[in-house]
């Protein structure tokens, strides 16, 4: 097990600016915490799947890691290298090695590129291939992900939603990365598309000996396709563990409740899900200690004045709760 | 549950719409009824023609195109009726929310105006007693102090408490049924549970149908009665949720189902029905699902299959249907 | 597992654009303009400087279509020799503006920060001021004549362009193609110039259309005040002051260039609007 990312402490936090109240007022600027210390290490070949609401930072966490957004704190370790210190930004061969796909496959792709343009760009640019043998490697890519030779002449709006996010998944390979981050790569799919792209990220990590975040709202998903999970709510990580695990014995109360709230395909478990009070707190304003403790049925005292480390529990992987051990004492 | 006779009957509903000069089949001979109190699930891929389905119903297709068939609501047919007395019918005996809650609340006015004109136009409430009707709606669908949020616009509202809004706004006019497309498609699970609670309680309430549009096969196991599984433009099955699920007769339903993935081996391949759903314009002569379809026999090439009965309130499409032993085994 | 066949819905351009009476004049009128400007000679039946004293302001004739001005010269030569004049207009008076403004904006929308705040003060100074006020204050400092009246709009013109790019470039930032290309490791040139700058030109280019009808129109203007092309050279504006002295008895003298200005306007709206519709990606 070789852990080949580390992710450390990560804040960031998008100042909204001040407005003329906040001048008259002499109230600092309004800031949206994104993210609030994030730890994290990827390990060699795994498929890490981070789940979480809308808004709780899973997607800034990903274009954090791949330097699309810095940091306001914290580092991201690539093979011991802090990627954003001031000679490694530079390095191009960081965004090379470490890839990502998006969710929409309708804005991903330059709408005036061909197919064959977007993947050749990429093996110029990189040198992945000496010139003349980019036109048979396009071929290969395209055959990699199941697209006819025909794409190659065709412009993204010809394709569907599902070609699209192929066409994607072939621009990222083509620079033959070592990470994949995939945010919501097949949110925007029907089921049966989902499934036929969830099957070929599977068997492109097998042959390519891929690491995959999978970054996802859908939990029946993150399931399947995960071998460890890491639940983000509000910019924190508040459990991570084996996905198996975590998945039929979740631990801390949010992951209970994600779970619960997820619809059952049998229709005999209805009416015996948790239900969460509430909403998803802004992160303008963030509650103090615990950011679960408003919507949480075991808050205390105590939650709502200290911070929860991520610590490990026994059975689990590590919880980030005051109360884990009653909690699941109960169950 | 549902042993009142039905509210809304629809009968061999066909929608056509227009491109480059060319129809579009939307809809083919499309037929279901709904009933006070009963929760019905439209599920499909986009595409399918469960959207356009609620779309025809409610009047808002025949502006783009040609529906014919008959919509019988509480015995009148909605489909010859001029705009004027249908629109006596839309929103106030049956309303309709939409996936994107934001889109659908006019920006500039406040939630309270939105909701006292809706109340203005489809009751007959004094000034007064609207307000009254107002804050009792916006408690009823859970939103906390209700009679201070009248004032607030609709950016001030997150996403699950617009879908609300737009329920509350739906509601105020006590309509008999509710169409609902993709109510929660654009809203986070814990969201969506609490958003199909309420809809499920206030159905109950109310005694009030509702069509639910969605893709999602978990979301229909949790809340309807009934489903409808639609392909193409048409309906391909139907039946009492519990047995469509457990025992799926057709391929389709099958394959839809086995492509969720729940209760697999994890990080094994998910199964998906081969191809893609065919254009609109490129319909197969038989069968529309049979150019994908495992079980696809002679007859499926040439003939279209029609809904038949098989069982007790289920109705499949299919002429080589899947039997109990291979739908388990699959 | 993939399916082999697309549909084939991609029009060409030509049928496209057949598709659209609009744009086909827009085309019809532009392209026999040019053709007019590169070879007046051919078109022009008499020489645009022979003077005539035995045939001075003659009413339209078989002989001289659009009749003759107040030194006899054929009036329908000199507004077919003044389309060179006026379509260089059109072109010189723009170009070096749609370029620094396409550079200009696109990297001020690209990077931000100080550079833009301060493109930003650029634009409130210029766009507060009375366009043609500042292009006359550029004029009579440098001196009347084509050259310097070229100078004077192209240093007050790209700001509007910039504005224009810049605007763009940030709303194709929005989508993801654009991430795509920083996380795919290219160079923020290649961003810039091969994946935004495509995607944002349209609304420049149709902009450009409407603004070469506008340039011909100001360089007119120009000329009628005796600040841009200095007679004895055939210029629609100068041609317009020559004959406004005249404008009751001798009408033709005015109202023929007047026609060719407003001619040439509508054909590069016609195209404007036309290239609007064909350049929108599709999809």
């Amino acid at each position: 097990m070789t852990t080949v990312m580390q992710i450390r402490d990560l804040h960031l936090r998008f100042p909204l600016g001040r407005s003329l109240m906040d001048h008259v007022k002499g109230r600092p600027g309004r800031v949206v915490q994104a993210l609030n210390g994030v730890s994290l290490d990827l390990i060699q070949g795994e498929t890490l799947g981070v789940v979480g609401e809308s808004g709780c930072g899973k997607s800034t966490l990903a274009r954090c890691i791949v330097r699309l957004y810095p940091p306001s704190e914290g580092s991201i370790l690539f093979e011991g290298q802090d990627v954003f210190a001031g000679d490694a930004r530079a390095d191009r061969s960081y965004n090379r090695r470490v890839q990502m796909m998006f969710q929409d496959p309708y804005s991903s792709l330059n709408p005036r590129m061909t197919t064959g343009q977007i993947l050749a760009e990429a093996l110029s640019v990189h040198q992945m291939r000496p010139e003349p043998e980019i036109p048979a490697r396009v071929s290969e890519l395209l055959e990699l992900v199941r697209l006819p030779q025909d794409a190659q002449h065709r412009l993204p709006h010809e394709f569907s939603g599902g070609q699209r996010q192929r066409i994607a998944i072939a621009r990222a390979l083509a620079v033959e990365p070592e990470v994949l981050i995939a945010d919501e790569l097949v949110s925007a799919l029907d089921v049966s598309v989902q499934a036929q792209v969830v099957n070929l990220l599977l068997d492109l990590q097998r042959d390519l000996g891929l690491t995959i975040l999978f970054v996802a709202h859908d939990l029946r998903l993150v399931r399947h396709v995960s071998n460890r999970v890491a639940v983000i709510y509000l910019g924190r990580i508040v459990e991570i563990g084996d996905s198996e695990t975590l998945f039929s014995a979740p631990a801390h109360p949010y992951s209970q409740a994600l779970l619960s709230a997820a619809p059952s395909l049998n229709p005999d478990n209805r009416g015996n899900a948790t239900r969460l009070e509430g909403e998803l707190p802004s992160p303008l304003n963030m509650p103090s200690g615990c950011p679960f403790h408003v919507r949480c049925p075991h808050a205390s005292d105590i939650c709502k004045s200290t911070i929860p480390a991520l610590t490990p529990f026994e059975g689990c992987g590590e919880v980030a709760c005051h109360h884990v051990e009653e909690i699941n004492a109960h169950a | 549950m549902q042993d009142q006779s039905p509210i809304l009957e629809v009968d061999r509903l066909n929608t056509t719409f227009h491109r480059n000069g060319r129809p579009l089949p939307a809809l083919r001979d499309v037929s279901f009824s709904v009933a006070r109190g009963e929760v019905l699930g439209l599920v499909g891929e986009s595409g399918s023609g469960k959207s356009v389905t609620l779309r025809s119903i409610i009047g808002l297709a025949r502006r783009y195109g040609e529906v014919t068939g008959q919509i019988l609501w509480q015995g009148r047919d909605l489909l010859p009726m001029p705009d004027r007395a249908l629109r006596q019918v839309q929103g106030r005996e049956i309303a309709m929310i939409f996936q994107e809650p934001m889109t659908s609340l006019n920006p500039l006015l406040t939630v309270g105006l939105q909701l006292e004109e809706t109340l203005q136009s489809h009751t007959d409430l004094p000034r007064a007693a609207r307000r009254d009707r107002a804050v009792e709606m916006l408690d009823l669908v859970g939103i906390p102090s209700a009679a201070q949020r009248l004032k607030d616009y609709p950016h001030q509202f997150s996403g699950g408490m617009r879908q609300r809004v737009m329920i509350a706004i739906a509601l105020a006019a006590n309509p008999k049924l509710l169409l609902a497309d993709e109510p929660t498609t654009a809203l986070d699970v814990t969201i969506q549970a609490q958003i199909l609670d309420l809809i499920l309680r206030l159905a109950d309430e109310m005694d009030m149908g509702v069509v639910l549009v969605t893709h999602d096969l978990g979301v229909v196991a949790q809340t309807c009665d009934n489903v409808a599984v639609m392909y193409a433009g048409r309906i391909v099955e139907q039946g009492p949720v519990r047995d469509v699920l457990r025992e799926p007769r057709h391929p389709y339903t099958v394959g839809l189902m086995r492509s969720v993935p729940e209760n697999l081996p994890p990080r094994t391949p998910l199964y998906s029905v081969p191809g893609t759903p065919p254009g609109l314009d490129a319909l197969p002569p038989g069968c529309a699902f049979a150019p994908r379809c495992a079980a696809c026999i002679q007859p499926c090439q040439q003939d279209r299959p029609g809904l038949s009965l098989i069982a007790d309130g289920r109705q499949v499409a299919c002429f080589n249907p899947v039997t109990k032993a291979e739908g388990n085994a699959a | 597992m993939s399916d082999a066949t697309f549909p084939t819905d991609r029009p060409s351009l030509l049928r496209m654009a057949l598709c659209k009476p609009g744009f086909m004049v827009g085309i019809l009128i532009i392209g026999f303009s040019v053709l007019l400007a590169i070879f007046p000679g051919f078109f022009a039946p008499y020489d645009p400087n022979a003077l005539d004293y035995l045939a001075v302001r003659q009413p339209p004739s078989w002989a001289h279509p659009f009749g003759t001005d107040l030194l006899g010269r054929d009036s329908l030569s000199r507004v077919i020799w003044a389309y060179q004049v006026n379509m260089q207009m059109a072109v010189f008076g723009t170009v070096f503006a749609l370029v620094t403004g396409v550079v200009v904006g696109a990297l001020v929308g690209y990077y931000r920060g100080i550079a833009d705040l301060i493109f930003g003060r650029i634009v409130d100074a210029v766009i507060t001021f009375p366009f043609l006020v500042l292009v006359i204050a550029v004029v009579a400092v440098l001196g009347p004549g084509l050259i310097n009246m070229y100078i004077a709009i192209s240093v007050v013109y790209w700001v509007y362009y910039a504005r224009l790019m810049r605007a763009e470039v940030i709303a194709q930032m929005g989508n993801d193609y654009a991430a795509a290309g920083v996380v795919m490791g290219y160079s923020d040139r290649r961003i810039i110039f091969r994946h935004l700058l495509p995607n944002a030109i349209t609304p420049v280019v149709v902009y450009w259309m409407t603004d070469m009808a506008l340039v011909i129109l100001l360089g007119s203007s120009l000329g009628y005040l005796g600040l841009g092309a200095q007679p004895p050279q055939a210029e629609w504006g100068v041609l317009i002051a020559e004959g406004r002295n005249f404008i009751s008895t001798a009408w033709w003298l005015s109202l023929m260039p007047g026609i060719a200005i407003v001619l040439t306007g509508l054909g590069f709206s016609l195209l404007g609007d036309g290239l609007a519709d064909l350049l929108r990606p599709r999809g």
